[in-house]
């Protein structure tokens, strides 16, 4: 059974005792330790010459480590985005002794560090799992870090806490034997409320929670969403599968896919791809016949784990706070800039008197995503003094503390603002998502993070950021969309015209429950010219918006045609 | 070539037979998909143990009507990244119900070995120059398991198990 000690709440517990994160036991332990000697056991047969380089790449993918343009890149899981103090401050002293001093958090809410040695993997896996945390199925065609939303166990729509499923569903794929050479990678995405923040028609498969006639909760399942070359949105599998029976439907899920995807091409061999050859009733069909004749009582989630998963992310102990803060109030009042940084950045809270925060890690003019090892460490303060020492990563490339008073908003944003993290644009203009592109990547036609920061400094002025309200832009270096470009409501993809680099602009994207993906609007423009393209898609928009609406319901509402003209009529 | 058995090298039974090779008079031969099939009377009628052989893109499904005459089915992996035979295996078993022997041989490395085991493989074969401690080794090194395997019947807890290997030798 799992350890289900949780840590108690009067002795000399860490200021992170109450972090909603998934505690080792011993089982997890021994296997976590053993798993460290293993790749360091590896890497030794690498050097030796006993394996060759082809067989090494599956097994350090395995374990996170990537090979990118100039180096290493090791990429370490961050379990459905959460961390707690701890942990943070572990990766802030990776970063620093291992590393040139940052890392860089990722749209699969996990972070990379860049410039690791492969001589010093080992002592860094080793360093992770003193601290719960490890760089398994990070990469590698296996079942990828289950993600969620970042808001879990704090939003108020939610039925059933993600975290509970995705630690189980992490419990479950770690080295499956079955499923760990799988045609290509496999990505998970896990929501517990009807809103979906964690885009998951855009992953492999899709789990998002509801609740039946009976009032039972299960989840409703989407497979073959990705993005890449051929971006696809998943198709509803199953309307119910109740929680009990999910990982047996994951099973046949899984199998099918194993058995009947394409390995003869990379670029067709993920699941999307044969959903949509096969057709996705006869896919759809073929996993229910799995389904059905699968020893299903062997799957069956048995409550009992449940409960004992669920202690580890009990709610933190919460005050009886009255539902409006008059310190809160006079502080906006008198601090214009703490007002804006409120509007933009703030979520409700299920709990009265509190509030979900949104660090923005997209300082005007930043790198998306990228953290210094002293401010991972100034948010683990503030996480202890604020949210009981707990962050969470977003897919958006953000931090997020969950569980902060309204009381203590204004002071905990002065702090924020001081080491740069107190950027009022979240889900604005400026929250950029942008994939490496040509600083790291081998693969990119472009690069994407310049265009980012240039886009951020050509919209610097927080007032109009505001004004133009929800905008969410996302840009990739190549069409493998790891900038998500699809599902931008500005996408921006790179694309190489005889060796220069051409950028195409997509508009109407969105990943969330009324998900959608970007059309491009036509052809693309030169690294000089598209930020200037960009600002003709945002003046277009502000000459057509009626009052209240965001950028797509303009979009949704006029089409396309007004945007392309303004695009391509001043040519 | 050697064949492992709970990570032991051990004699081999069978004769992996090419498509266009006699029959031996007297032994168990392992043949091919299509020649099972041109040939199943004649092989069942000659009275000695015989197995097939899948090719990664062969299901298990092929072969739900001649279980109950194979003694062996082997699995290939033509590189050790293409991981449907892990299915197959888990197919053959849990599905059809097979008890006889299950091989996995072509290329497969001793990180994989664990797995086959849990999926229900009996033996591996392995390049004569890549027998080593290895294929041992890589049964112990890991002493945890999140999943059931094919042996466990459901009287452990879905998630966490220890995971036990026995080495013959
Ligand atoms: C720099 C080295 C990188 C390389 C060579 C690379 C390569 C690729 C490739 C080839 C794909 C397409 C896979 C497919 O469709 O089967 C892909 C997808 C993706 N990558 Fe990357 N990538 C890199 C970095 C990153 C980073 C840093 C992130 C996160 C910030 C990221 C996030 C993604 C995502 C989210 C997808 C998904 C689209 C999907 O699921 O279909 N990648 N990447
Ligand atoms: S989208 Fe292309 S350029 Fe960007 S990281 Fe992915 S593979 Fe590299």
């Amino acid at each position: 059974m799992p350890d289900t000690t949780v840590p108690n709440a009067h002795s000399n517990q860490p200021a992170d005792a109450h972090a909603g994160v998934y505690r080792y036991d011993e089982f997890d332990k021994t296997f976590i330790f053993e798993r460290v000697e293993q790749f360091r056991a590896q890497v030794e047969r690498r050097l030796k010459g006993e394996i060759t380089e082809e067989e090494f790449k599956p097994i350090r993918l395995m374990n996170g480590l990537y090979l990118q343009l100039h180096a290493y890149m090791l990429r370490v899981a961050v379990p459905y985005g959460m961390l707690d103090s701890t942990k943070m401050r572990r990766l802030a002293r990776i970063a620093r002794v291992y590393d040139k001093g940052y890392g860089h958090f990722t749209t699969r809410q996990n972070i990379q560090f860049n410039w690791p040695e492969l001589k010093d993997i080992p002592a860094i896996l080793h360093e992770l799992a003193e601290v719960d945390m490890h760089a398994i199925q990070t990469s590698g065609n296996c079942i990828r870090n289950v993600t969620t939303d970042q808001f879990c166990g704090a939003a108020a729509d939610e039925l059933v806490d993600p975290r509970v499923y995705a630690e189980i569903l992490r419990q479950w794929s770690t080295l499956h034997p079955e499923f760990t050479y799988l045609p290509r990678k496999f990505k998970i995405a896990i929501s517990g409320a009807p809103h979906d923040r964690a885009a998951v028609q855009i992953h492999d498969v899709g789990l998002i929670a509801k609740k039946n006639g009976a009032g039972e909760v299960g989840f409703t399942v989407y497979v073959g969403g990705g993005l890449g070359r051929t971006p696809y949105l998943g198709t509803k599998a199953r309307d119910f599968v109740p929680v009990a029976e999910i990982i047996g439907y994951l099973e046949a899920v899984l199998r099918t896919y194993n058995q009947l995807g394409r390995r003869d091409n990379i670029y067709k061999a993920r699941i999307k791809i044969t959903v949509n050859e096969m057709g996705p009733e006869k896919f759809i069909g073929l996993i229910e016949e799995e389904y059905a004749r699968l020893p299903r009582q062997k799957y069956y989630i048995d409550p009992a784990i449940v409960e004992a998963i669920e202690q580890h992310f009990a709610p933190p102990p919460w005050e009886n706070l009255p539902a409006v803060s008059a310190k809160f109030e006079a502080a906006k009042a008198a601090d214009p800039a703490f007002a804006r940084w409120t509007r933009s950045n703030l979520s409700a809270h299920r709990a009265p008197g509190y509030a979900i925060a949104t660090i923005s890690v997209k300082p005007i003019g930043g790198i998306p995503g990228d953290i210094e090892a002293e401010q991972m460490e100034a948010v683990a303060d503030l996480a202890e003094r604020y949210s009981f020492g707990e962050m969470r990563v977003t897919h958006e490339q953000n931090l997020v503390l969950a569980h902060v008073k309204q009381d203590d908003l204004y002071d905990l944003w002065l702090a924020l603002d001081k080491i740069g993290l107190g950027t009022a644009n979240a889900g604005l203009i400026s929250d950029i998502i942008a994939c490496p592109g040509l600083d790291y990547c081998a693969l990119a036609n472009t690069r994407s993070i310049p265009i980012a920061q240039q886009i951020s400094e050509r919209f610097a002025d927080l007032d109009r950021q505001h004004d133009l309200g929800e905008l969410k832009i996302k840009i990739s270096g190549c069409i493998n969309a790891c900038g998500h470009h699809h599902v931008g409501h500005i996408g921006i993809l790179g694309v190489d015209k005889k060796g220069e680099e051409f950028f195409q602009i997509l508009l109407g994207g969105d990943a969330t429950q009324t998900a959608a993906l970007a059309e491009i609007v036509g052809p693309g423009f030169s690294y000089d010219e598209i930020v200037n393209a960009v600002e003709t898609v945002v003046t277009t928009f502000v000459g057509l918006r009626q009052p209240g609406e965001r950028f797509i319901d303009t979009l949704a509402r006029t089409g396309h045609a007004p945007f392309k003209e303004a695009l391509y009529a001043r040519a | 070539m050697p064949v492992l058995d709970h990570g032991r090298e051990i004699e081999d039974r069978w004769t992996d037979l090419a498509d266009d090779a006699a029959l031996p008079a007297e032994g168990g031969v392992i043949v091919s998909l299509e020649r099972w099939r041109a040939e199943r009377d004649a092989l069942i009628a000659r009275g000695q143990p015989v197995g097939v052989r899948l090719k990664s893109n062969q299901l298990a499904t092929e072969l739900v009507d001649d279980l109950a005459h194979l003694g062996v089915v082997a699995l290939e992996f033509p590189k050790f990244r293409d991981g449907r035979a892990f299915s197959a295996a888990r197919e053959l078993r849990e599905r059809f119900g097979y008890k006889g022997e299950i091989r996995a041989f072509g290329h497969i490395i001793p990180d994989q070995y664990q797995f086959l085991t849990r999926l229900g493989v009996d033996t591996v074969v392995v390049p004569a120059d890549r027998v080593g401690p290895a294929w041992a080794h890589a049964l112990n090194e890991i002493s945890i398991a999140y999943q059931p395997a094919l042996q466990d019947h459901g009287t452990v807890s879905l998630l966490r198990r220890h995971v036990k290997a026995e080495i013959k030798g």
